[in-house]
């Protein structure tokens, strides 16, 4: 009954080193920065295969699309990105953040 | 993130040890520091703020600005005795997102059917400790009020500088339990960190009350960061 050496189900670093294990391409978003309300804290990441597969959050489903889109780009090019986002209504196309709030996050290969 | 440092932060974190990934944002240079390791780190002043406050951030360095992300194992709550208040306990604090597990040798009151979906161990507290030994990250709650059980734990969570540590029982039977932890070595004013009564001060009667008064105590401890003995107003030196 031990729960002390098990991974948990939802830990994304975990799931980073399995994938990672299975040989797959990976990339890993960050949050680096808040301001205002954002949903989720500094420090939160995202783990995104080449095929757009994820696990984790660093929004409320809020620009997680983006963020993948960005990470399958980052996988074949190899730079690490800084990407930002804001509130929604911007501009009509650009995803962003309902809360008000603004975040910035990196994202980077992994492996 | 290179494999070998994410790697390496993962047992860190299956060890529950804190660790903190430090990435210059210019080069994308990325290391990771162990806590044990940060005394001896150039940065070693914004490491030990990040670790006491829990917080990631990026913060401003004679090469540029640099991330740091705390990594901090979860809270953990070990409770002593599998009685009719850990039964209330152990889905409440599940809930507020500790990891929780229920120690008493006592079969009769260790059984599955009594404490569906949590961490069970019908054994001697100390064997158990023993294989997955107390840290400053987790709460020791001592809820047998037998000396037998609950002393071994109490003596360990004061050794190990738990976070909360907590023992269920009346004035008189607390009194008793200070003179025997003196006697097993504890200077005295270190065993004022043992809350008895246990839990906060709301008038709690039932044992689901004493289970939110307790989880309540451990909230505080942990939020107040009461894992650095600094801020139990415990100097390093002592």
């Amino acid at each position: 009954m031990s729960a002390a050496n098990e991974t948990p189900a939802l830990d994304v670093l975990g799931t980073a080193e399995a994938w990672l294990a299975e040989g797959r391409r990976l990339a890993l978003a960050t949050v680096v920065e808040t301001w205002g309300s954002a949903p989720r804290p500094t420090g939160s990441h995202l783990v995104i295969d080449a095929d757009g597969n994820f696990e984790g959050s660093v929004s409320g489903g809020c620009v997680e699309g983006a963020v993948v889109a960005e990470a399958v780009d980052v996988i074949e090019a190899g730079e690490p990105r800084m990407l930002e986002f804001g509130v929604a209504d911007e501009t009509a196309w650009r995803v962003g953040l309902s809360c008000g709030g603004r975040i910035r996050v990196r994202v980077e290969r992994l492996g | 993130m290179e494999r070998a440092v994410l790697e390496a932060l993962n047992a860190e974190r299956r060890a529950r040890r804190a660790a903190v990934v430090v990435t210059d944002l210019g080069s994308g240079a990325e290391r990771l520091v162990r806590e044990s390791e940060v005394e001896s780190d150039p940065l070693a002043e914004a490491l030990g703020r990040a670790l006491r406050a829990g917080k990631s951030g990026t913060v401003e360095t004679n090469e540029g600005d640099v991330f740091l992300n705390v990594h901090l194992p979860p809270p953990r709550l070990v409770a002593i005795g599998a009685v009719h208040i850990s039964q209330a306990l152990a889905p409440m604090a599940r809930l507020a997102g500790f990891d929780v597990e229920i120690i008493d040798p006592r079969t009769a009151f260790a059984t599955p059917d009594r404490f569906p979906n949590v961490a069970l161990a019908a054994e001697w507290p100390d064997e158990v400790l023993a294989r997955r030994p107390l840290d400053p990250y987790t709460a020791l709650a001592a809820l047998t009020h037998d000396p037998k059980i609950d002393d071994g734990p109490l003596l360990a969570a004061l050794r190990t500088g738990c976070f909360y540590i907590g023992a269920l029982g009346s004035r008189k039977t607390h009194a008793k339990r200070l003179e025997r932890l003196v006697q097993a070595g504890i200077e005295p004013f270190r065993t004022e960190r043992v809350e008895a009564p246990i839990g906060a001060d709301i008038g709690a009667s039932t044992p689901p009350e004493i289970a939110v008064a307790i989880l309540a105590s451990v909230i505080a401890a942990f939020r107040k960061r009461k894992m650095h003995a600094e801020r139990r107003g415990e100097t390093e030196a002592a």
